[in-house]
């Protein structure tokens, strides 16, 4: 559903983008990460042809986002950083407005409003001025916007940041749903949770260039190695790591808990256990150290800085 | 036809409808459409018990057709102020992206706004003009007459149009209300120049030149919405670059046009300028046309003007011999130094013409360089009065520099048009300081290359050949 090859964009002597290569196909949420300025709006919007790509070629939806722009903007719902609502429009009249503009009927216009102001409890305040809004309100009905026409591609630029929990686990539900319509969405943030929760495959942008891709699971293997275990103890066994079977490497250790890493859990998991067990240590826990997508989004970009920096040397 | 403007309307239906929901547009056009009439009708009424104290009643004839055009201005000044918040208040208030990620083509957008500026400010204008008229005719019983009212409703339309075309042009290539309201002198002091002219016409009541006024304008606000589509890019509305004047940017793309690909200065001048030329034999040879045209208009003016056989006594340059020639020479005529000024003098108005032809489509360019051509085709015509056959008068004191010179005046006047044409002509993925900068570069190597040494030829010609080569044709000597 979406496809890059080699995308670039620069303006004037400023390389923006630099060979971005994605591919998301249909029902699937891509979280693009990056710092500020990395590149991911500007990738958006060539998503969305409003930018032409310098170098490389973009297909959304199966449009050309440069020969076929006018079905490429068709075919894309985008949520924009800054949302630019018009503060002197009532909601209802704003979403019939795009509606129009998107070549709705009026019927299905009029439904499409009634369905998305319910969904995200802006049915009260539909005539009230877009200007008396609160951030989060706004942020829903941007959203709403970007969904109106049911396009096949969603860009979402930040789809949780100005709101309350309540309205992000909304608008993160919708996005569920919107995976299993078949949508391919695609999800700029900083909210490291959220993107794991949602995506099913994570780019990580610095500099214009992609660091890392894949789902959330390869990149921890790959940037973070092994999974990590934690064998807890009913008794103290303060340092020591040789009580752990050879086929682990051991990590680090605590009064009564013992850490250590695996390639493969499912033969080593029962023997550690058998190991303590049979020395006598009852075992009360063994569980997998949580590892956060913000570690990985960390090791990425210091990786990437320490390369650059390799590279300048 | 209908898919194709209906979004035109829609995006212009919203713009109204916004525009009628703030106050602050609201005021001034309610003001300007509704209190300023009767204030004009006061002073109309004013005027005239004076004058007729005096007797001067033409002057009040005069003054309430003046004040029609002067009531139908006011209210279109407010269009301005629309247009140039159009494009740039959207992309200040980040509003513009939605719009720019929609399926809307670039004219349907453009043109939408175009339109949503246009129409309240014309449609306050023209009840503002329907106020002043009910007013005046209740007081005076002054009515004008259809072929005039016709004149200032279209008169008012294409004024409007003017300033809203080019402000919206203003507003595309800026990124905030306050660069474009910076922008925007270039409208108002040239407007209000011509509501000045304007106004004069009025009172002088020759209303054949202001349809004139009226075509004018008409064919402007056409090049102006041809900018503004041609270099409407959403790239640089959503980009700050066109904020900023980069000095290396610019030099770095005008040194790469200038260059080219070439790595010598053999090649540059094997390679670069035949491509060079290349791109200007339509633009040349509209300029022949031109310099040709300009000719005849001068010569034709002779018959026009009616003027005497005797006008410049013409006729004596058939007596002269070679005691002139010794005359030049006394007074210094043949030396390097005059050869120097007319050099000099022929380079500046080649710069004039194109400082003028930047800022006005090459018009003006290409008018400062027909003038020469002008007024030898008027001389030409005034010798054919004095019994001198014309072209034997235009070879006499032409053929020998005007083989150098008239080429360098068509290269120049090239290269200038083809400047006026590149803020009109389509360049995809290309600013209007590109496209810009691309014939200007043109425009210094064809001067550097040709127009230059052929000038410095034309003046060595014109010193030392041109008065002998003259003399020979029409002397009697």
């Amino acid at each position: 559903m979406i496809e890059t090859q080699d995308l670039c964009k620069s303006f004037n002597d400023f390389l923006a983008v630099d060979r971005v290569n994605l591919g998301v196909p249909a029902g699937r949420v891509m979280a693009l990460l990056g710092p500020n300025g990395a590149g991911k709006t500007t990738t958006v919007r060539m998503l969305t042809s409003v930018l032409l790509p310098s170098r490389g070629w973009a297909r959304v939806a199966g449009y050309d986002v440069v020969r076929q722009a006018n079905q490429v903007r068709a075919a894309v719902g985008v949520l924009t950083e800054q949302h630019g609502l018009y503060g002197r429009m009532p909601a209802d009249e704003y979403l019939e407005f795009f509606g129009r503009v998107y070549g709705m009927q009026t019927r299905a216009r009029h439904l499409r409003a009634n369905e998305l102001l319910e969904q995200f409890g802006l049915t009260d305040d539909r005539k009230r001025r877009i200007g008396e809004y609160s951030k989060g309100m706004r942020q829903k009905l941007a959203l709403a916007r970007a969904l109106f026409h049911n396009p096949p591609v969603l860009l979402l630029d930040e789809p949780t940041s100005a709101m309350d929990p309540q309205s992000a686990r909304l608008v993160r539900d919708s996005i569920h749903t919107l995976r299993s319509a078949n949508r391919t969405v695609v999800i700029c943030t900083h909210n490291l949770a959220e993107a794991e929760e949602l995506a099913d495959q994570i780019a990580i942008i610095r500099r214009g260039r992609i660091i890392a891709s894949g789902t959330v699971e390869e990149l921890k293997q790959r940037l973070l190695g092994d999974p990590e275990f934690e064998v807890r103890l009913a008794v103290q066994v303060e340092g020591q790591v040789d009580l752990l079977p050879s086929l682990v490497i051991p990590t680090t250790c605590g009064p009564d808990w013992l850490r250590y890493r695996t390639t493969d859990p499912y033969s080593a998991n029962p023997a550690v256990i058998q190991a303590l067990v049979a020395r006598g240590l009852p075992v009360i826990q063994l569980a997998q150290v949580p590892r956060s997508l913000e570690k990985v989004y960390l090791q990425a970009v210091s990786a990437s800085v320490e390369a650059e920096v390799n590279h300048a040397d | 036809m209908r898919t194709k403007f209906y979004p035109v309307w829609i995006i212009m239906q919203r713009e109204i409808r916004d525009q009628l929901r703030d106050w602050r547009i609201i005021v001034p056009i309610v003001i300007l459409t509704l209190f300023f009439p009767f204030l004009m009708n006061f002073t109309a009424n004013q005027v005239l018990d004076f004058v007729e104290q005096y007797g001067a009643n033409l002057l009040a004839e005069r003054f309430i057709p003046f004040l029609l055009m002067i009531v139908g201005f006011f209210p279109i000044s407010i269009s301005l102020v629309i247009a140039l918040e159009s494009f740039a208040g959207e992309t200040e208030r980040h509003s513009i992206e939605p719009l720019l990620a929609s399926p809307l083509s670039d004219l349907q957008l453009y043109m939408g706004k175009l339109l949503a500026s246009l129409v309240p400010p014309v449609v306050a204008s023209y009840l503002g003009v329907l106020i002043y008229m009910i007013g005046i005719y209740r007081t005076t019983s002054w009515r004008p007459e259809p072929s005039f009212l016709i004149l200032v409703l279209v008169l008012t339309f294409v004024q409007a149009l003017v300033m809203v075309s080019g402000a919206v042009v203003v507003s595309t290539q800026t990124t905030s209300v306050r660069a474009a309201n910076l922008l925007a002198s270039f409208i108002v002091v040239p407007m209000a120049l011509l509501i000045q002219g304007e106004s004069v016409i009025m009172l002088w009541a020759d209303y054949d030149v202001l349809w004139w006024a009226v075509l004018g304008q008409a064919v402007l606000s056409g090049l102006l919405v041809r900018i503004g589509v041609t270099h409407f890019n959403r790239e640089e509305l959503l980009g700050r670059e066109i904020d900023i004047l980069n000095l290396r940017w610019m030099w770095k793309i005008f040194k790469t046009e200038f260059v080219g690909e070439s790595n010598t200065p053999l090649e540059w001048f094997t390679r670069e300028i035949p491509k060079v030329l290349r791109r200007l034999l339509i633009p040349a040879v509209m300029m022949v046309i031109m310099l040709v045209v300009g000719a005849y208009l001068g010569a034709s003016q002779v018959e026009k003007l009616g003027l005497p056989a005797a006008t410049f006594n013409l006729d004596k340059l058939q007596s002269l011999d070679d005691s002139i020639l010794e005359q030049f020479r006394k007074i210094g005529f043949f030396s390097i130094g005059n050869v120097a000024t007319i050099w000099l003098h022929n380079l500046r108005a080649a710069a004039i013409a194109w400082f003028l032809g930047t800022f006005t489509f090459a018009i003006a360019g290409v008018l400062v360089l027909m003038l020469p051509l002008t007024l030898i085709g008027f001389l030409a015509g005034v010798a054919g009065l004095s019994g001198i056959n014309p072209l034997l008068f235009i070879a006499a004191f032409t053929l020998p520099h005007g083989l150098l010179e008239i080429p360098a005046i068509v290269l120049t006047g090239a290269a200038i048009l083809q400047v006026g044409a590149s803020f009109v002509t389509p360049a995809r993925g290309k600013t209007i300081g590109e496209v810009w900068l691309r014939a200007t570069a043109d425009w210094i190597k064809v001067t550097l290359v040709l127009v230059i040494p052929f000038f410095l030829g034309a003046a060595v010609l014109e010193v030392f050949i041109t008065p002998r080569f003259a003399l020979l044709l029409l002397g009697g000597g």
